[in-house]
């Protein structure tokens, strides 16, 4: 009844093509940023900051990051932590290099450098596909960790490899507080997924999509296939680097190697699984869901389970939960949460019309 | 015809083996500009194998390809697309998870001057550009009648529209040659009928030259101003549509087979 398209008309292609084409959608959007920048930071407390909303929105840019490689270039990739990481320490390193860099320039030189290592990496897939460019992916993600560990400038010298992060300054203004931490993060990663959505569904994000449904026809209606892959190769690795600088500066509050070991690899992989393959929302929804499962089951363990389950047991839970919903999903919704969103959201289109 | 203006397409002693398999032997004819051309001949014969000779996703061993004016001794896939050639498949080969819209749209992605940053930020040349492009995806998709079928996903439209949006790609390019292999195939008389019907008014229209491959010789009679037979690979007749289902050879290769 709310939710109609009604009368809603589009009269030029350009109002066609935009990402949000009904006004229900585009007031829906306002309302959030209105909660998200307005209201949140000051009911929110420091709990909510530091454990659910900045995970939250970090691992939803490195969804998107891998996204836009995997589920609209089609290109498999297990070397997302590697990226994040590149962008993590490049960050930190450049800060220390040039003293005064400012911080959000240090987060866009860090996405730099991850784009220039994510190309390097994304050469084989010019050769290979599938299985085998995820084992040269996987190639990555060790041999980055291998390199960051071992040498030990990459941490100025310190012996465990894990450095504190400098402070949050964005001109004068410090965003150190866990409410500052997280309007930073929101302010890096929003702009992104902005440009994200512009790009596939642009004349780069369609190209994306024919190489990954077909590429010996793209090459016939004369789409660029090399450059085509190793732009997606960039475009995503620059993402995954400024969430690994958001990861290490306003998350963690320390760069270390461990944190973007193969596991957080998996869990951005999942993300998009679970959120939608070739979907902009899904990262976010698939973000959600890893960020907020732990916290129900341990509060549910917490009241039903209490005594019945051995503390130590409940990781283990998690993660039983974790590897069926995956093979659920995998078989039941390929096309993740953001498919059955927009499923309801056609269902209310109509409602209260069953059909 | 008189052989003053020279041909648009012009392959000469093509020759294309598969690990010592003979896919076409020794094939040369010339394309008109502005004609439809069949290629017929059985099954296994050769015909896509040299459509693929001509858009540069096989290449001869032997042989040269002239397309508007250019000689080559093979052509690349990318190449022929920048000259103006596309081509639909035997096999559709369209981009399954994306919509007839978008299928059609990417057909001009040569056309595209927006660099991927303006893409990004939407400004410059980008917003102008898209609106270009969609322009002329429209024209196509009104030409063929899509408009239904604008935004869905093109793995859920039935075969014979799934073949026309193919077509619509093609279009797309606004192309100088168009290679169409069985375009239809498959198809119920009433979608031969309104298959026919477009391709014979992207010819005449627009006036692009067409290179089909179709084994309904009925289709193709009346269709072409211009045969080509093929055999084991090897060319048997080379001509107007009546003199080529004249030639005994032609009919003991091929339309005699039609007959039992
Ligand atoms: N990629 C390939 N690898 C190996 N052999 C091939 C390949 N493509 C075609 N051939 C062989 O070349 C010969 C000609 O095949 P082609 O597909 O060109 O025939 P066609 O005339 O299009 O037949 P049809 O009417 O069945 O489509 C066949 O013997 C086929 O097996
Ligand atoms: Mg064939």
């Amino acid at each position: 009844m709310f939710y109609q398209e009604s009368g809603q008309f589009s009269t030029r292609y350009r109002q066609d093509g935009r990402a949000l084409r009904l006004w229900q959608q585009r007031a829906a959007l306002w309302a959030l940023l209105a909660l998200a920048f307005g209201l949140l930071p000051f009911i929110g407390n420091d709990y909510w900051f530091s454990a659910i909303l900045i995970p939250f929105l970090v691992l939803s840019l490195a969804g998107l990051g891998l996204n836009l490689l995997t589920g609209y270039a089609g290109q498999l990739s297990l070397g997302s932590a590697a990226f994040m990481a590149v962008g993590a320490f490049a960050s930190y390193k450049l800060q220390f290099l040039l003293p005064g860099l400012p911080l959000l320039l240090s987060f866009v030189a860090g996405g730099v450098v991850a784009a220039a290592v994510g190309v390097v990496f994304g050469l084989p897939s010019l050769r290979i596909k599938g299985f085998y460019l995820l084992v040269s992916t996987l190639a990555a993600q060790f041999f980055v960790e291998w390199l960051l560990t071992k040498f030990a400038w990459f941490s100025n010298g310190n012996e465990s490899g894990v450095i504190t992060a400098p402070p949050l300054l964005v001109a004068g203004h410090d965003f150190g507080s866990p409410a500052g931490r997280y309007l930073l993060t929101l302010s890096v990663v929003l702009p992104l997924f902005v440009l994200a959505a512009n790009l596939v569904r642009s004349s780069l994000g369609r190209n994306w999509m024919a190489v990954r449904d077909m590429d010996t026809a793209a090459a016939v209606i004369g789409i660029p296939i090399l450059r085509t892959k190793l732009l997606a190769f960039a475009i995503s690795s620059f993402i995954l680097g400024v969430a690994g600088s958001l990861w290490a500066f306003t998350y963690l509050g320390t760069v270390e190697p461990h944190g973007f070991d193969l596991s957080r690899s998996f869990q951005v992989l999942f993300i998009i699984i679970l959120g939608g393959m070739g979907s902009i929302l899904g990262n976010f929804l698939g973000a959600a869901f890893i960020v907020l499962l732990p916290i129900v089951l341990s509060i549910l363990s917490g009241s039903l389970l209490s005594g019945v389950l051995p503390a130590g047991q409940l990781e283990n839970l998690q993660k039983i939960i974790f590897g069926v919903l995956i093979i659920l999903f995998l078989i039941k919704e390929p096309d993740g949460l953001a498919r059955l969103w927009q499923g309801w959201r056609a269902r209310a289109r109509l409602w209260p019309l069953r059909f | 015809m008189s052989e003053t203006v020279a041909p648009l397409l012009s392959l000469s002693h093509i020759s294309l083996s598969f690990k010592g398999v003979k896919a076409v032997t020794d094939i040369g004819f010339d394309v008109a500009e502005g004609e439809i051309c069949a290629l017929i001949g059985p099954n296994g014969a050769g015909k896509s194998s040299l459509l693929n000779v001509i858009n540069g996703v096989y290449q001869p061993q032997q042989g040269e390809i002239r397309f508007a004016g250019r000689a080559r001794r093979a052509m690349q896939p990318h190449e022929a697309a920048v000259a103006g050639i596309a081509r639909t498949f035997q096999n559709i080969a369209l981009f399954k998870g994306m919509s007839v819209l978008d299928n059609i749209l990417t057909g001009r992605n040569l056309a595209s001057r927006s660099s991927w940053l303006e893409q990004a930020f939407r400004v410059g040349r980008a917003v102008a550009d898209e609106e270009a492009q969609r322009a002329v995806a429209e024209e196509v998709i009104a030409f063929l009648r899509l408009q239904a079928w604008r935004h869905t996903p093109v793995g859920q439209l039935p075969y014979g529209l799934q073949k026309r949006v193919e077509l619509g790609r093609a279009l797309a390019a606004r192309p100088r040659l168009l290679l169409l292999d069985e375009p239809m195939a498959g198809m119920n008389r009433e979608e031969k009928r309104e298959m026919s019907q477009f391709i014979r008014e992207v010819n005449q229209v627009f006036g692009t030259t067409i290179v089909l491959i179709e084994h309904d010789i009925g289709v193709v009679m009346e269709l072409s101003d211009h045969v080509v037979v093929l055999d084991y690979g090897r060319k048997i007749g080379d001509g107007e549509p009546a003199a080529v289902r004249a030639l005994p050879e032609v009919i003991a290769a091929y339309l005699g087979q039609q007959r039992h």
